[in-house]
């Protein structure tokens, strides 16, 4: 028992080992610890989605959850969408729908929509809707963002 | 967030050694999506955060044992939407997990903690009373077994004491015919707390169990074996004032901000209506086939 704890975890793809504070959150530790700002504080109450990233494959407000939690887990972030220098399939749909006003809920979207594309390659926009219901945006850029999901879905589908 | 100490206890003994130890300033980890928030502003400054998700016995599961459904207490509201036995015969519970917050969050939130928090508005609490569900509880004198209508006592509170806590939720599997529904009232339909909770089941035996939460201290539980609410053949106009009576316990607080008192009570009997046709209809369609 310790107010600092050391713990392995898979950022993006690569391992680490960190010593965080017991009382930071997952968020916190993203963007102070290991400098990936991706990941926007916003409501810090779970409404709102900005600071959504992958645990071992689902969606989760990281403002939620205490750093040392994800020991032994693998958290995808923002910066790990982007594939051998270019963008996914996902973050170049939002680019051509428009799917970004002010950008600030975006790096969320991107997550929770990642996440729902993994479990489910060929979402109707309710079920795009539903899966993205944790994640606000106050620009209500809501069509373009759905439409941008459908997008990268039918593209998948094609290919 | 006040400095805590984080345990990880490996063994149900383990933890139930750190919580007798630090009674209330310890804090028990499931999901975290009210822990966390109550951390954050201060609400508690426990001593020690105690995360019991690498107990084996919390691992997630939904099993079934001599017709009696186990959800353990690391079960999130995402695996019970997602349990075909769930959906099967408890309808009811995968109804009300899968209108709690967003994918994120249920993919966090267990259904123990669902109930360990106390909230009147808690989304599981009038599935669980309706289908008379068990708390497995561990505690410093071993295991007891506590019905949840004695296990939910009020806003924050619960019958579990010092040392405890929850290791499952076991469900009795209904006899058939039966049938259940669950409804609830929000101003929103996303990530909204509800202003009403209900839950309505009935049976061949013309038991009704009727319960409703958020418009009172806790979610309560009301049954009418007159066996009038529950017979399909008795036209809704009929069941109006039967119903109107189960409604007795709802006493909507005055200072809610989520919606005024005779609004709840008029749309508890709207609701109410509503979930016993769908509650009878599902029974219905179990006779037929």
């Amino acid at each position: 028992m310790n107010t600092m704890i050391e713990i392995d975890v898979t950022i993006n793809g690569r391992p680490r080992t960190l010593e965080v504070a017991a009382n930071h959150t997952l968020l916190e530790m993203l963007r102070d610890d290991v400098d990936l700002t991706g990941t926007k504080e916003c409501c810090v109450v779970g409404e709102c989605g900005a600071c959504t990233v992958i645990v071992n494959g689902r969606a989760m407000n990281s403002c939620l959850m205490l750093a040392a939690e994800v020991d032994g887990a693998e958290v995808v972030t923002v910066e790990g969408l982007e594939m051998t220098d270019d963008l996914s399939p996902l973050q170049g749909a939002f680019l051509d729908e428009g799917a970004a006003q002010c950008g600030f809920c975006i790096p969320g979207q991107l997550m929770a929509a990642t996440a729902l594309l993994m479990h489910n390659q060929d979402p109707s926009v309710e079920e795009i809707q539903e899966g993205l219901a944790g994640n606000l945006c106050r620009c209500a850029g809501y069509e373009q963002i759905t439409k941008a999901v459908m997008a990268a879905a039918r593209g998948a589908i094609d290919a | 967030m006040n400095k805590f100490e984080y345990a990880r206890p490996e063994t149900v003994a383990e933890a139930v050694d750190l919580l007798a130890q630090f009674g209330d300033d310890a804090r028990i980890l499931a999901g975290g999506t009210d822990l966390v928030i109550e951390l954050r502003n201060r609400w508690t400054e426990p001593k020690v955060v105690v995360d019991v998700k690498r107990i084996p016995e919390f691992a997630p599961s939904i099993t079934e044992h001599d017709g009696v459904v186990s959800i353990s207490a690391g079960a999130v509201m995402a695996d019970v939407t997602a349990s075909d036995l769930m959906h099967r015969e408890f309808p009811a519970l995968p109804e009300a997990a899968v209108v709690v917050g967003s994918v994120q969050i249920r993919a966090r939130a267990t259904v123990a903690g669902n109930i360990c928090n106390g909230s009147p508005a808690a989304d599981t609490s009038p599935p669980l009373l309706v289908y008379g569900a068990v708390v497995v509880v561990a505690g410093p004198s071993g295991k007891r077994r506590i019905p949840i209508d004695d296990f939910i006592v009020g806003p924050g509170k619960t019958a579990l004491e010092r040392g405890e806590l929850v290791l499952a939720i076991e469900l009795p599997i209904p006899g058939r015919p039966s049938g259940s529904a669950y409804t609830r009232l929000t101003r929103r339909r996303g990530t909204d707390l509800a202003s009403i909770t209900l839950c309505c089941g009935v049976d061949g035996n013309g038991t009704t169990r009727l319960s409703y939460g958020s418009v009172g201290p806790r979610a309560f539980l009301v049954v009418d074996d007159s066996g009038v609410l529950a017979d399909p053949s008795v036209p809704i106009a009929e069941k109006v004032e039967p119903l109107d009576r189960m409604f007795y316990q709802a006493s909507p607080s005055l200072r809610s901000l989520r919606a005024s008192p005779d609004y709840r009570l008029a749309m508890l009997r709207v609701l109410g209506a509503r979930a016993l046709e769908t509650a009878i209809s599902r029974m219905t369609k179990e006779l037929v086939t």
